[in-house]
């Protein structure tokens, strides 16, 4: 088999390989190729096969001994376990074990919270006229604070519309949505149980040490020196 | 107790019907505890194991979840799970279809692979007055009719000559169970289906029954029983593991045995419809026969198919390894000949030690079925190693590589025990 590869290695294009070429008196072109067949003991499978099967045998041992192994070793000692004694295993037993997810992942929204504990949000409908899936209500009510002037009085977010894009976290001017929980949204029987509300949200909340009203205009040179992330925490 | 059970069941039951110790010997009652209590369980645990086992060789858990309150047995209770689903899913029965062969295909896909067993030879004869004592082999071969042996039950429920004939006779049944329901499906992938199984099958069962022929070429008997208790070689006993047909009871032997061992592993894979051969099948593209069943119907295809596993693997055990044999355990306890331990030295020179009959059948009734376990863990191995054959790599793989090769065998054995014999 390999012999004929190497036959065919030099031919221009890939094909069987052409003994004659001739015309028949119709004009028609007639070409005799050289077929090549799988050698017997290829043809068998049997040299493949037990190759495959010595793979498979011994992630199966691995796995299924190995733990065994690891866990007496453990039980022993409390040593920490040899590299080659851990099994191959990937599965992530979801419920109890989790994957940590990244840190830039986009999860649940979350209202951030003013010192005084009242809402940052300021009702200014950036984030609804950004959203592209139209997922956030927001009716604004006044507030007693003229300094500020609107609340939200309900914001709510079908997490089931929401396309996890972030585009309402980039619009908000004064850090009071933010996506940075970690959690996605919970699978839920209702679709009404989908919808995040005001409470919820704010119930994630954390105070924001973002400056009510922003660092003025030259706040990077007041930043200077800062270590990096704590700017806009 | 047993007298009074049986004397209130004789009332109940027809004349034909034996009562006593006789029932225990009754063929009915050994297929019930032989299906009931070996094939059933170890068939549903396969559909456990097998998905717990290739999982376990991709480096996955496989499932591990179905429990009963807080009982999970590393999810063995799947297989209740599934039984349950599958009994109470709907049975859908297409428009077009022809209600009474779709009806009948399923149960002919079963049934044979239940009746075959009744020629394996899944324990030794139990002789219940000795159950306690240890037996004398010596008595037993020039006094069989002897009061302590009698009420003899003989733990196989179908002997006669053509034993292996009648298994492949009854397995070819089978076929007509996926040829059929593809016909009864009216669709037109189901009867492709259908037809791809029939031609399988009929191509390998030749390689299957010539195959099969090579240990009767040794055994001189097609009997599974015969073979259990001969083995290769009268001169060794049958519990000696170099007598079994493997070895083929001698030097000259052992090639043309391993040999047609692994044809006739092949061919019983191809047999039972799995990858790498499950051409009939082949559930996610190209659709089997069994493509418009659904439920238990279906369930009943499926079960079929791992009972056909279980007895495939109780063929090989029985005609290659012995049946029920422990290496060295004889019918009064292990004797090991050349096993000279200071102070249990026998002057005969086989080191001894006796055991109650009750213990050996025991110990020959796990022998067997850990021999089926391992057969069936190393066919489930294969189905989740080999990827599986084009149609025409297995009409070649059949007719031009193992037929070919298993006439070989036949002659090549055939030849050496005519120099044996001369």
């Amino acid at each position: 088999m390999s012999a004929a590869h190497h036959e065919d290695d030099h031919e221009p294009h890939d094909g069987p390989k052409v003994l004659t070429e001739t015309t028949s008196a119709g004009g028609k072109k007639i070409r005799t190729v050289q077929v090549v067949r799988p050698e017997p003991h290829d043809a068998s499978f049997l040299e493949a096969g037990a190759k495959g099967l010595g793979i498979t045998l011994k992630h199966f041992a691995r796995n299924l001994f190995l733990p065994l192994r690891k866990a007496s070793a453990r039980a022993k000692a409390g040593a920490p376990v040899d590299e080659k004694w851990k099994n191959e295993i990937e599965t992530v037993q979801y419920p109890e074990e989790k994957v940590t997810y990244p840190e830039r992942f986009r999860g649940l929204h979350r209202l951030m919270l003013r010192d005084d504990g009242a809402v940052r949000c300021v009702a200014c409908m950036c984030c609804p006229t950004v959203c592209p899936a139209h997922c956030i209500t927001i009716i604004p009510a006044e507030t007693d604070n003229k300094g500020i002037e609107k609340k939200p009085a309900v914001f709510e977010i079908d997490e089931l519309r929401c396309v996890v894009c972030g585009l309402c976290v980039e619009a908000c001017p004064c850090d009071a949505i933010r996506m940075d929980t970690g959690e996605h949204a919970r699978p839920t029987e209702e679709r009404a149980d989908g919808i995040e509300t005001l409470e919820t949200m704010l119930a994630r909340g954390i105070r924001s040490t973002a400056k009510q009203g922003g660092e003025g205009p030259n706040w990077r040179e007041r930043a200077t020196g800062t270590p990096d992330g704590e700017v806009n925490r | 107790m047993t007298a009074s059970l049986s004397s209130s069941l004789a009332a109940a039951l027809p004349d034909w019907v034996p009562s006593g110790w006789a029932i225990l010997d009754f063929p009915a009652t050994k297929w019930a505890i032989l299906i009931l209590l070996l094939v059933m369980p170890l068939a549903s645990l396969l559909t456990w194991a097998e998905r717990r086992q290739s999982a376990m060789m991709q480096d996955r858990l496989g499932p591990n979840r179905a429990n009963i309150g807080p009982i999970k047995l590393k999810g063995i209770l799947h297989f209740v799970a599934d039984a349950l689903k599958m009994i109470f899913k709907e049975d859908f029965v297409p428009a077009n279809v022809h209600k009474g062969l779709f009806a009948l295909a399923p149960i002919l896909a079963l049934a044979p692979v239940l009746i075959a067993f009744a020629i394996i030879p899944f324990g030794p004869t139990i002789f219940p007055h000795e159950f306690t004592k240890v037996l004398d082999p010596v008595e037993l071969a020039s006094n069989p009719a002897a009061p302590q042996f009698a009420d003899s039950i003989r733990l196989q429920i179908f002997r006669a000559d053509w034993g292996l004939i009648f298994y492949f006779a009854v397995l070819t049944l089978a076929n007509y169970g996926g040829t059929i329901a593809g016909w009864a499906s009216y669709n037109k992938w189901a009867l492709l289906g259908g037809l791809r199984s029939s031609s399988q099958m009929m191509s390998y069962e030749v390689a299957m029954g010539l195959s099969l022929m090579t240990p009767f070429l040794i055994a001189g008997s097609l009997e599974p029983g015969y073979i259990v208790e001969h083995g290769a070689n009268p001169e060794l006993s049958p519990a000696h593991p170099l007598n079994w047909l493997w070895a083929g009871g001698s030097v000259w032997l052992v090639a043309p045995a391993l040999f047609s061992l692994l044809l006739f592993f092949t061919a019983g894979i191809a047999e039972t419809k799995r990858a790498p051969f499950d051409i009939p099948e082949g559930e996610p593209e190209i659709i089997g026969y069994f493509v418009e069943y659904s439920g238990i119907r279906w369930g009943m295809f499926f079960l079929a198919e791992f009972i056909e596993i279980v007895f495939i693997s109780a063929v090989i055990a029985t005609v290659f390894f012995g049946g029920y044999h422990v290496p060295f355990l004889e019918a009064n306890g292990f004797r090991v000949p050349g096993l000279m331990i200071p102070g249990l030295e026998s002057p005969t020179g086989y080191w001894h030690l006796p055991m109650p009959h009750g213990l050996v059948v025991g110990l020959q009734i796990m022998a067997f079925g850990a021999k089926v376990v391992i057969l069936c863990w190393f066919q489930l191995m294969i189905r989740w190693t080999l990827p599986r054959f084009r149609a025409d790599q297995l009409m070649n793989l059949g007719w031009k590589l193992l037929l070919p090769l298993s006439l070989l065998t036949i002659m090549v054995t055939a030849l050496l025990k005519l120099i044996m014999m001369m």
